[in-house]
């Protein structure tokens, strides 16, 4: 392994993200937990950058950290919680258990992981190199994936309409 | 010496140079604001600091870094300080995909007058602007205080509302340009070819969206004084409060350059190339050109400050999202039709 710019970059954004995603999930404050999230988010994009994956790095940023994130916050604000640092958490066989299995399905998974792709895709191809620009990413959504495309963007407008509809019954 | 470090020196001096500038700008703007303002009420304004008042800024900055730093009682103390900090940050690192020049020649150099050429820099300057909400709620919400808690609320609602109206402002211009590089939207616009011309009512939206992203009057409701105290950074003291005064006017300076960028030709000076002038001198016409129309922008900001009074707040959510949304959208809708005709 050698120590360029990019290992150094690549490994501090991973212990970053995997500390961050760790912090997260076991912060009692909800704002803290929302701002470890934010930082996680952070590294992810980072990474992606790394992969020369542009496009979706910045929508990363621009969609998870600028607008998501921002309305978790708010309404965890809003909802003002404070007792959240009063409470306990007990301890069960079917947690117990739950953790013991979670740890199984990581080892399983990074096993395969690291034995199915060890030593290949050590170099990145010519494609990966432009696939992360916004013009090629336009290019394949329109033409290769233009149906599964449409068809998300008709989930997305249902959504909306629903988000309007429930929110219109309460004013009623 | 090798070639990439003197990359390296070009690189960091550019960044030096553009942030010492991009915060004396901030500092002068605040005087700016102070003087223009006396001058529209008829008073006076600072004038005892050296010349005409002109060493106020520096006053001003020693006093702030004196003053007694207070954070609230039962206030999250880490947040409490972070917010101001990404309020600064955010502002001041949106200004490095901006170009504020073509290129510049020293030596055998070719030195591009950006500091970074990314791609995406439209998206960029978007991503940094939607984060900018977090140090306004953060502050609000770290304080511990109802006034600041509901003006940090109110911003965030205000910057997501109008970011969308923005962003459809700028789908015209990418539509028109076919790329998301600042550099080409720049180029494209050469000689009276500038986008406000061709897009009169996106660079309205753009206009008052970056009013409202701002936060100022007439979009000032995060800090209105009658209602709200002092709004988010009512609990803000000393340095703290300097950092969110500093993020306003930056963000101000650099919402400017912005438009500047997208509508006013950048550095174009029309025609400026066929008068025969030697390079090293176009070079800094053009940063003068765009250093001028970024004076006169942010000059605009401050008039339009002490003319016009604050909306309210159900005014300005209407605004928001009944005219200047589906005036976006209508916006961006012609121009894909237009653009449709003049290809085919």
């Amino acid at each position: 392994m050698k120590f360029d710019l990019e290992t150094v970059l690549f490994f501090s954004l991973a212990v970053l993200a995997v500390g961050s995603a760790i912090m997260m999930i076991t912060r009692r404050s909800p704002i803290s937990s929302a701002l470890f999230l934010i930082l996680n988010f952070f590294t992810v994009s980072g990474l992606y950058l790394l992969l020369k994956a542009q496009f979706i790095a910045i929508i990363q940023v621009l969609v998870y950290m600028g607008a998501i994130m921002v309305l978790f916050l708010f309404v965890i604000m809003l909802l003002n919680l404070h007792d959240e640092g009063k409470l306990k958490e007990k301890y069960t066989y079917r947690k117990l258990t739950a953790v013991l299995l979670s740890i199984f399905l990581f080892c399983l998974l990074g096993f395969t992981v690291y034995f199915g792709f060890e030593g290949k895709f050590k170099v990145m191809s010519e494609k990966a190199l432009t696939m992360g620009t916004a013009e090629s990413l336009g290019v394949e959504l329109f033409s290769n994936y233009s149906f599964p495309f449409e068809l998300a963007s008709f989930l997305l407008l249902a959504a909306i309409v629903g988000a309007v509809v429930l929110a219109k019954k309460k004013f009623e | 010496m090798s070639d990439s470090l003197v990359n390296l020196i070009i690189i960091l001096s550019k960044i030096a140079v553009v942030q010492g500038v991009l915060l004396t700008a901030v500092a002068y703007s605040v005087y700016a604001e102070r003087r223009v303002s006396a001058f529209i009420q008829n008073r006076i304004g600072p004038n005892r600091v050296g010349p005409a008042g002109l060493l106020q800024p520096i006053v001003d900055a020693v006093k702030l870094l004196l003053k007694e730093d207070i954070v609230p009682a039962n206030a999250n103390k880490f947040i409490h300080s972070l917010a101001p900090s990404i309020s600064i940050i955010v502002s001041l690192s949106t200004f490095a995909v901006i170009p504020f020049g073509d290129t510049i020649t020293i030596g055998d150099k070719v030195i591009k007058l950006q500091i970074a050429d990314v791609n995406i820099g439209i998206l960029y300057f978007l991503a940094m602007t939607s984060l900018g909400v977090y140090g306004v709620t953060l502050s609000g919400w770290s304080s511990n205080n109802k006034y600041s808690l509901l003006g940090g609320l109110r911003s965030s609602a205000q910057m997501i509302s109008y970011e969308l109206s923005m962003g459809l402002a700028v789908l015209a211009i990418i539509l028109m340009n076919g790329s998301l590089e600042l550099d080409t939207i720049v180029n494209s616009q050469a000689g009276w070819k500038w986008n406000i011309i061709l897009q009169p009512v996106g660079f309205i939206i753009f206009l008052v969206s970056a009013f409202a992203e701002t936060n100022r009057t007439p979009f000032d409701l995060p800090e209105a004084e009658q209602e709200l105290v002092g709004g988010y950074h009512t609990e803000y003291s000393s340095m703290k409060f300097a950092l969110f005064f500093l993020a306003e006017y930056a963000n101000v300076i650099v919402s400017s350059a912005m438009i500047t960028t997208l509508y006013l030709g950048g550095w174009q000076f029309p025609y400026l190339q066929d008068f025969g002038l030697p390079p090293m001198l176009v070079s800094i016409l053009q940063i003068f050109t765009f250093t001028a129309k970024v004076t006169f922008l942010v000059l605009f900001f401050i008039w339009v400050r002490w003319t016009v009074p604050r909306f309210r707040y159900d005014q300005l959510m209407n605004l928001g999202w009944k005219v200047m949304l589906p005036l976006g959208i209508a916006n961006l809708v012609v121009t894909a039709i237009v653009i449709l005709f003049m290809k085919s």
